[in-house]
């Protein structure tokens, strides 16, 4: 073994002896770092693999969809309007799309209440979702009972569930046929959500908007790409909240670490003496104390790591799902595809490890570079 | 073994394991993409813009139709009172950083 | 074997509370004996052991090991000198607390980077030629201060160093434990070793195996 390896065998094998020394406060460190860890860590591994997910999944939302606006609320959308898109060249189909909101007071959830475009439903079959069949005990061949807005109420028999894989997307979808929609809501024939345009060419989709608001200024496009820039930023964005969340446990830590790692104690400083007094050089010391703040942060890192991977992507993020859930009834059920980014990983390596370590060095160098001959004094 | 050598193997096994994390990562993204395909094909199929993660409100539950305002839409004052309204920043299209023409043609103010 | 020309020692030096702890000593130790300086506390002793042993430099002077300038060499070069050629014992013993008395022996060789086992094997029959091969496992704060002390021995001893150097290595011993300690003292010298004690107890300068004794009063040589 060359010599500056045993060297440095030697050196972690004395930090190694001094940090079982104090085992307990040790240990408990390092508990207390590894949690940190493991909390941001698991943020970060969640939301990355979700903003994955959301982009994989949605880039097959429609390029453009045109909503119309009235007194500042979005409203419906009329037949008249959706002709005068076909006159917007690059426009390959355009479609009224029927969808709105219910809220089942049985369960105090919200539906979503879906005509799909190109699905044969039977007027009075329901397709739903598997959040919907969860929370309210059906299966296909059962009856749900809705109050439409005339107050009458209105039953559906579930002819089918959606793919219960496809949760995160559909875990609240009632899928109803056109004319059941129309008299459930009361909205008139002719009258539409907002409508959903394909565009062919994936360049032209700017200026495909751009026409539709001159033409139509009563509408705003919401385009694809902002769509998934929407999931890209929010749980960016979502990050950061749990982030100031963790801040508070984060902060005391870091109190709590730089006390330790910092503060010498009057018996440290002795030791640090009696090593320079037998002949250990000054860089030795900080060597040692180098190998201190990175066994103690490595370790953390490493076991903190390993633990949010095992809770986001083997127990599906279990710890989360009350913060994420929030009131909500209806809550898919999914899977996250694991995805590690591993510039993200490094950053996390750089802010969990990196401190520590030198929070560890800095105050050694002055109590490293006074005078071995103070142990003879 | 020695104590120096029981924790480098310490280290050794959990750099491993933590290399393994990708190995898993990537194996399981194959297994997992039919799954991914039936979600995406659904989302083509119904024309869907949506995650369903949260359900409890308009605004959240199709978080990239909404606009600045619908949640505050009951009231100008109103609070948010939905728990992930403040986890969730408003959609992408009301931010500047969307061309500047396209804002300005547009007679709707988001 | 060490020379000393006019060594001159201040601490707080430039200060109101300046003061200086030796005063113009020249001294010759020879090699393979054994050296007391003898003196009541004060007198400059241990400030002139941690010179002569590279543990401080000298103020003004030149100390000389052998034919090398020690006085004038920068801290890395002083630090491998006193490695490979001082053993020091201490009053306080200054073991390391919490860690094994094998460990505390090894520790001076830690930087060398020798092979472990070879390490492992020098320390256990320093401990064994000292009678405390049973305690080798031992943490140091369970052993007794005659055994706190041949362990600060062992480790004085573990890079082989030609020279030791032991400042009061009486002043925590009783009287039996004193005569033991001079036995060692004797041993050494026999097996080729320079000593150099500080001491102001009979038991150490008025032992047979002392070749010269060095008075010391007020931070200068008296008489000797």
């Amino acid at each position: 073994m060359p010599i500056w390896l045993q060297r440095q065998k030697y050196l972690i094998d004395f930090t190694l002896a001094s940090l079982l020394r104090r085992r307990a406060k040790n240990l408990g460190l390092l508990l207390v770092y590894a949690l940190i860890v493991f909390a941001l860590a698991s943020v970060m591994l969640y939301t990355h693999a979700l903003r994955h997910e959301a982009a994989h999944v949605l880039a097959g939302a429609p390029e453009i969809v045109l909503q119309r606006m009235v007194a500042g609320r979005h409203d419906l959308i009329g037949e008249e309007h959706i002709a005068r898109i076909g006159q917007v060249r690059g426009v390959q189909t355009k479609a009224g799309r029927l969808w709105g909101y219910f809220y089942d007071p049985a369960v105090k959830a919200n539906y979503t209440l879906m005509v799909p475009p190109d699905r044969e439903i039977a007027p009075g079959d329901a397709i739903i979702g598997a959040g919907i069949a969860r929370t309210r005990g059906l299966s296909a061949g059962d009856y749900l009972t809705l109050r439409g807005s005339d107050g009458k109420a209105h039953t559906l028999r579930v002819a089918g569930l959606l793919d219960a894989r496809s949760e995160l997307v559909s875990s609240d979808l009632v899928l109803v046929a056109e004319p059941f929609f129309r008299a459930f809501f009361g909205i008139p024939a002719g009258q539409y959500t907002d409508v959903a345009l394909r565009v062919r060419n994936a360049q032209e989709v700017r200026k495909v908007a751009e026409k539709l608001t001159l033409l139509l200024p009563d509408t705003r496009p919401i385009l694809r790409d902002e769509v998934l820039r929407t999931y890209d930023a929010i749980f960016n964005w979502r990050q950061g909240v749990v982030a100031v969340l963790l801040l508070g446990a984060i902060l005391a830590f870091v109190v709590f670490a730089w006390d330790k790692a910092s503060g010498l104690s009057a018996e440290e400083r002795r030791e640090i003496g009696i090593l320079k007094a037998i002949g250990w050089e000054t860089s030795d010391v900080i060597r040692m104390k180098f190998w201190e703040g990175a066994i103690v942060s490595l370790t953390a890192f490493l076991l903190g790591y390993l633990a949010a991977y095992a809770h986001v992507f083997l127990a599906d993020a279990a710890l989360f799902e009350p913060v994420l859930k929030g009131w909500a009834v209806l809550y898919p059920r999914f899977a996250l595809v694991p995805t590690v980014d591993g510039l993200q990983l490094a950053t996390l390596f750089f802010f969990t490890v990196f401190p520590y370590t030198v929070a560890t060095i800095v105050p050694i160098w002055r109590a490293a570079i006074t005078d071995p001959d103070t142990v003879m004094r | 073994m020695s104590r120096t050598d029981r924790f480098l193997w310490l280290m050794a096994v959990l750099a491993l394991a933590t290399a393994l994390t990708f190995v898993d990562a990537t194996l399981r993204s194959h297994e997992a993409s039919p799954r991914l395909a039936t979600s995406a094909a659904l989302v083509q199929e119904l024309g869907l813009t949506d995650l369903a993660l949260f359900t409890e409100a308009r605004y959240t539950r199709h978080l990239s139709q909404a606009d600045l305002h619908t949640a505050f839409q009951d009231h100008p004052l109103a609070f948010e009172h939905f728990p992930s309204g403040s986890l969730l920043a408003p959609p992408a299209h009301l931010f500047p950083t969307r061309h500047a023409d396209l804002a300005a043609a547009t007679e709707v103010p988001d | 074997m060490i020379e000393l020309v006019d060594v001159r020692k201040a601490f707080n030096q430039g200060r109101p509370n300046e003061f200086w702890a030796i005063r113009g000593v020249s001294l010759t130790v020879d090699a393979n004996r054994v050296t007391v300086l003898k003196g009541p506390s004060g007198s400059g002793k241990t400030t002139l052991l941690s010179m002569i042993g590279c543990l401080s430099r000298p103020t003004a002077g030149r100390i000389l090991f052998e034919t090398q300038l020690l006085s004038g060499l920068p801290e890395r070069f002083l630090t491998a000198v006193r490695r490979g050629t001082f053993g020091f014992i201490f009053q306080q013993f200054n073991l390391i607390k919490g860690v094994t008395v094998l460990e505390n022996v090894m520790l001076p060789a830690y930087p060398l980077g020798g092979p472990r086992r070879r390490l492992e094997a020098r320390a256990h029959d320093l401990l064994a030629q000292f009678g405390l091969a049973a305690k080798a496992g031992y943490r140091v704060e369970w052993l007794s201060g005659g055994e706190a002390q041949r362990t600060a021995i062992c480790r004085a001893l573990v890079n082989d160093p030609r020279v030791l150097v032991a400042d009061e290595p009486t002043a925590n011993l009783d009287t039996q434990l004193s005569r033991d300690f001079m036995g060692i003292v004797g041993d050494l010298r026999a097996a080729g070793k320079t000593v150099l004690l500080s001491s102001h107890d009979p038991e150490v300068y008025d032992s047979p195996v002392v070749d010269r004794v060095v008075e010391m009063r007020d931070g200068r040589l008296a008489g000797g």
